[in-house]
């Protein structure tokens, strides 16, 4: 481990991506994200088979990565919300082709160019898989500056494990925020598995072929089972989720991200007060992590989804818990980021309808 | 004692290609595998095959092969070369994906001087979705898009990608060739060679485009298709080395 150190939100994810092992990083300018692309220009140069490309589009930047990820090497690409949008096309074929490699999508305000503020507006466009086709990808929701380093790391180990993208679904706030990080030791590459379906020439063996065309139904539907099979290992293998007070919480608050962390306060405010509230915060939001939100309902009657947009990962809190609950929704889109304070006031109004006591 | 003549390359599957009788993919396919094998680069290198007619090609072309969207082989290209200097890299790409939906992929990989070597096969037409009007389409020809022919007042010129990507700063040589006749093939051939040599020597950015037949969308026997070339294609596109700054090598 190295020293603590105070950084950038956009640095660090940029810092740990060196740190796993990315060698391949291609992105285009947009607000409120450019800081990451700058630090991998830099970090890219100072390391000697690492390459940066400042690509034409957001489209050019994540088919270089596809190509880069065709010859093996850990590749990442990011950028904010209308540009993921763009990536859409080159994620889904990362996903037919079982390439791994890292986005990161730094949200911000939307729909259309929106504004550059943080926003949570992209949770379908991430969880649903954002491109055409039948297929999912693994979104990590970092709500701190360690986390930042650490699900970094996480989302390239993932990536190369599962041959799949992996979304790194942040916000303007999460990327402008300065706080002590502690990095892991740069990951020595050459202790990484073979990727024995890389493409790097055909010598001494047969040729290789990479693609998603399969004009035959029958091999389609098949490709279609394998990577249906392959997202139901990883939701049961790496749902992930922190808890805060809710040993004895009557009411739970759902929220990810920069949202977390504003409902944390609330909800700290809440209990100096003596309510019994708690904070349930997804770090992966797919798989969503619907069986501790499930095992909480035995006790928790009563859940807030808290999102920095008009209401999405609530729809998942609701198919977590199949009716078992009431759920309640609070949301601020735009780019508007609420106060704990204003949250605090919506949970404790919600905590009092419900019937679970006031002030004692 | 008999002497073998002539067999098939090195680098070409023993696949029944599924292009239609007349086409020029086929012939285009087994230069590169000639190509390929007589500069002893086929177990080093890598191709990017386009979506279109020649998808495909990984069923017969022998080599490392990974598939780009529409439109964005360049930039896949430039991915994987980048990551591998030292193997050789080229995209497969029909005029639709090269000159529509991936000009600017294409353009600014010229531009960066990318060391990839570009095969662009010109003919006139969207073959694999059936015979739309392509960026390259003539003027008064026919496709099922331009039923009464392609009008410049309401389609636009036919567009010249090789005179475009010739006034990047990247794109060391560009040749425009053909192979509707035994002879274009062959200076067909020495284009590619000279490409992929460029690409050997780290010149920078090589792309041969091939003026080809298509019969069936232009609706004509193999025969017509060739002629159709040489009296009619030629005059809008002529056959030459559009940029040279690689010399002979």
């Amino acid at each position: 481990m190295t020293e603590k150190q105070l950084m950038r939100g956009s640095h660090v994810i940029g810092e740990a991506a060196v740190r796993a092992g990315c060698r391949f990083y291609a992105g285009y300018p947009i607000t409120p994200q450019n800081e990451l692309t700058e630090y991998m220009a830099g970090a890219m140069s100072r390391i000697e088979d690492g390459v940066f490309i400042q690509a034409e589009s957001e489209l050019a930047a994540v088919n270089m990565v596809i190509g880069a990820a065709m010859a093996g090497a850990r590749t990442m690409t990011s950028s904010s919300s209308p540009g993921v949008s763009l990536k859409q096309e080159g994620i889904s074929y990362l996903a037919a082709q079982e390439l791994p490699a890292v986005i990161v999508n730094t949200m911000r305000g939307g729909p259309g160019l929106g504004n550059i503020a943080p926003s949570q507006g992209d949770y379908f466009q991430a969880t649903r898989g954002g491109g055409h086709g039948d297929y999912r990808h693994i979104v990590l929701a970092p709500a701190s500056g360690q986390e930042l380093a650490d699900l970094t790391r996480t989302a390239f180990e993932y990536a190369d494990r599962y041959r799949t993208p992996v979304m790194i679904l942040g916000d303007g706030m999460m990327g402008q925020m300065m706080e002590p990080v502690t990095f892991p030791e740069p990951l020595d590459l050459t202790g990484l598995p073979d990727k024995p379906w890389k493409l790097d020439g055909a010598k001494g063996r047969p040729s290789r072929v990479i693609l998603s065309l399969l004009l035959n139904t029958a091999l389609e539907e098949e490709l279609n089972w394998k990577l249906f099979r392959k997202y139901e290992t990883i939701a049961q293998e790496i749902p992930a989720a922190e808890t805060f007070m809710t040993e004895d919480a009557r009411m739970v608050v759902i929220a990810y991200g920069t949202a977390a962390r504003i409902a944390k306060g609330a909800v700290k405010a809440l209990r100096e007060k003596g309510l019994r509230v708690g904070l349930l915060r997804p770090v992966t939001l797919w798989p969503f992590p619907d069986r501790v939100i499930r095992d909480m309902s035995r006790s928790v009657a009563d859940f807030l989804a808290f999102e920095m947009s008009t209401g999405q990962m609530v729809e998942d809190v609701r198919l977590a818990l199949e009716g078992r609950a009431r759920v309640h929704f609070y949301g601020r889109p735009g780019g508007i980021v609420p106060t704990p304070d204003e949250i605090a006031g919506v949970l404790h109004t919600r905590y009092e309808r419900s019937g679970l006591g006031g002030l004692s | 004692m008999a002497k073998k003549i002539f067999e098939r390359p090195r680098y070409l599957k023993e696949n029944v290609y599924h292009y239609c009788p007349g086409c020029g993919h086929s012939i285009i396919h087994r230069l590169v595998a000639e190509v390929l094998d007589e500069l002893a680069i086929g177990e080093r290198t890598i191709g990017v095959p386009p979506a279109g007619c020649a998808v495909l090609a990984y069923n017969y072309l022998d080599v490392d092969m990974g598939e780009a969207p529409h439109g964005r082989g360049a930039a896949v290209a430039t991915g994987i070369k980048r990551m591998l200097p030292d193997r050789i890299v080229f995209t497969y790409q029909g005029d639709g994906d090269i000159a529509a939906i991936g000009t600017a992929e294409t353009i600014h990989a010229a531009n960066r001087g990318e060391n990839v070597t570009v095969i662009f096969v010109n003919n006139g037409v969207y073959g694999m979705t059936g015979g739309q009007m392509a960026p390259t389409t003539l003027l008064g020809q026919s496709s099922t898009t331009t039923p009464g022919g392609r009008d410049r007042s309401r389609d636009g010129m036919p567009i010249d990608l090789s005179q475009m990507l010739a006034v990047t700063g990247g794109s060391v040589y560009i040749e425009r060739t053909a192979v509707h006749s035994p002879k274009h093939v062959r200076r067909t051939k020495k284009a590619l060679a000279k490409a992929f040599k460029t690409q050997m020597q780290g010149l920078g950015f090589s792309l041969v485009e091939v003026v080809s037949q298509c019969p069936t969308n232009w609706k004509m026997t193999p025969a017509d298709a060739c002629r159709w070339i040489e009296e009619t294609i030629l005059s809008f596109y002529p056959l030459k080395v559009i940029k040279d700054e690689v010399g002979d090598i």
